[in-house]
């Protein structure tokens, strides 16, 4: 038993990819706290599929360096998130089938641009390779953490004010839109930070399963996030263990063990589950 | 006593529509004014002007001096979002004076806040989460916020609607408490007995312009 936990992490890339993994399950969490609280849940969607073409084009020109793909991902997440939320403005963001078609539209574009290009593998890109972690994408995972918690902590408040109330928000200071961008660039950067390991459609799920779990169980801002970390961080432990003894890319296990975390807290977790609406007085 | 607002011929639109035009008049400092109107007549668009939040696309709005940071604007139908995790304290704490981004919300501040939800007679909800509260205890929170703005020019949008009597005659109180301290508070209201009896001033738009001070003298 010992030694199927232990195992796995015997090898280098293996402890890379746990250490890298434990650092964005600290980072990203806390801003899938926020996409959830704020609705914006569909901007994960758009995201994952919208760095896609941006890797593959970084690729292209720069063959296969972890830098040039991931500066391809930032620049191309960060155009999909401002036009997603120039579209989503427009329409009151009541309208989410424009969103829909700019997903499709990205992943249909890189799909094909990565076809193309015979020295990619569409599958490691999209849902992740833990041998590929080197030295260079487990700087950019413990890198972008190392960004993101103090730039968090230090908008935590005005993001918080205009999460809760936009219009106090635009009456009182003007600024929203400036901490609401910020916000998107740490968002666009776990993401993209995560494509080694985790692929990048399934770099998302770290960041919102968890937040999505976290409502089950607490009711304060703090308290979710702080419980967003723990789950993600159980995530790449279980996920990592189950991807080396299954054999399934380290991006889906992590993905199915939060998914599983999800469940468990949907059904019995302590707010707002389905045993609380079941036994209300319990 | 001098004027706060001066209104020259302001014409206000929404996307090409007039909605009022040819808009003048003054509103003195410490006046307690009644902004009245059927639905739709313009009177949140008039208070979004005044707040500096809407566009003019005609005449110009002297607020002599009073910057935003001195306005507080109590919006119809807030946005505020009920269903976030938060506590009644940290929404008001949030809007403290002059706290911005980054200063911290000191013991003179939290202070602020508890005297604040203690005047609208939420003593002992300060821990609450917003998702708990009725209506009025809700609109009691949003009273405690515009207390602890600190602002000179109070703009309260339909500030009594869907709120029962008792909690009507306390946030009336703190509106006369406002008055007394010498800040300039316009509110829009529909309850014409509660305008005569509580409001010395009024504007009444009708049609595309104001009457001041109209019908007053009838009660
Ligand atoms: N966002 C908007 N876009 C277009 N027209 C609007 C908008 N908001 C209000 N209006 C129109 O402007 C007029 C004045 O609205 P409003 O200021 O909300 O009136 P009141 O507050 O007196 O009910 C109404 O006829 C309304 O239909
Ligand atoms: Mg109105």
């Amino acid at each position: 038993m010992l030694n199927f936990l232990l195992e796995p992490f015997t090898l280098g890339f293996m402890r890379r990819a746990l250490a890298g993994c434990l650092a964005l399950s600290i980072a990203a969490p806390p801003l899938g706290v926020f996409l959830v609280l704020r609705r914006m849940s569909l901007m994960s969607d758009v995201l994952q599929h919208g760095v896609l073409p941006g890797i593959a084009i970084g690729a292209i020109f720069a063959g296969l360096s972890v830098w040039a793909m991931g500066i391809g991902g930032v620049v191309a997440g960060l155009a999909v998130a401002v036009v997603a939320g120039w579209l989503a403005r427009r329409t009151g963001g009541r309208e989410d089938s424009q969103l829909a078609g700019m997903y499709l539209l990205a992943l249909a574009a890189g799909v094909a641009l990565i076809s193309s290009q015979h020295s990619l593998d569409l599958t490691h890109l999209l849902f992740g390779n833990v041998l590929a972690v080197d030295d260079t994408a487990l700087f950019g995972m413990a890198g972008v953490a190392t960004i993101t918690l103090p730039v968090l902590a230090l908008i935590w408040r005005p993001l918080v004010l205009e999460s809760l109330d936009p219009g106090f928000m635009a009456a009182t200071s003007g600024k929203g839109g400036l901490w609401h961008l910020i916000f998107l660039v740490l968002v666009v950067l776990c993401v993209v930070s995560g494509f080694v390991a985790l692929g990048t459609l399934m770099s998302v799920g770290l960041m919102m399963l968890p937040a999505i779990a976290a409502r089950h169980w607490s009711d304060s801002l703090a308290g979710q996030v702080r419980v967003s970390v723990l789950l993600a961080c159980l995530s790449s432990v279980g996920g990592l263990i189950l991807s080396y003894n299954v054999d399934i890319p380290a991006g889906p296990a992590i993905v199915l063990t939060a998914g599983g975390l999800w469940l468990l807290s949907l059904v019995a977790g302590p707010r707002a589950s389905l045993w609380r609406q079941a036994m209300p007085h319990a | 006593m001098g004027a706060v607002i001066t209104l020259e011929d302001v014409e206000l639109r929404h996307g090409g529509r007039v909605i009022l035009s040819g808009l003048s008049g003054t509103v003195d400092t410490g006046s307690l004014t009644a902004l009245i109107g059927p639905n739709g007549s313009g009177k949140t668009t008039l208070l979004r002007a005044i707040a500096g939040l809407h566009p003019l696309a005609g005449g110009r709005i002297d607020r002599h001096g009073v910057s935003s940071a001195d306005t507080a604007l109590l919006a119809q139908g807030s946005h505020l979002d009920r269903s976030f995790p938060i506590t009644c304290r940290d929404v008001v704490a949030l809007a403290a004076t002059r706290v911005g981004a980054f200063r911290s919300i000191g013991r003179g501040r939290m202070a602020a806040t508890s005297a604040a939800l203690d005047r609208v007679g939420l003593a002992g909800m300060e821990s609450r989460p917003i998702q708990a509260l009725s209506a009025g205890q809700f609109q009691r929170v949003l009273f405690a916020r515009t207390i602890v703005q600190d602002a000179k020019l109070i703009l309260l949008d339909e500030p009594f609607t869907a709120v029962d009597t008792a909690t009507t005659q306390l946030l009336l109180s703190v509106v006369h408490d406002w008055h007394a301290q010498g800040r300039t508070v316009i509110a829009v209201l529909h309850d014409m007995d509660l305008v005569r009896e509580h409001f010395p001033h009024t504007m009444m738009l009708t049609g595309q312009t104001a009457q001041w001070d109209a019908g007053l003298q009838a009660a």
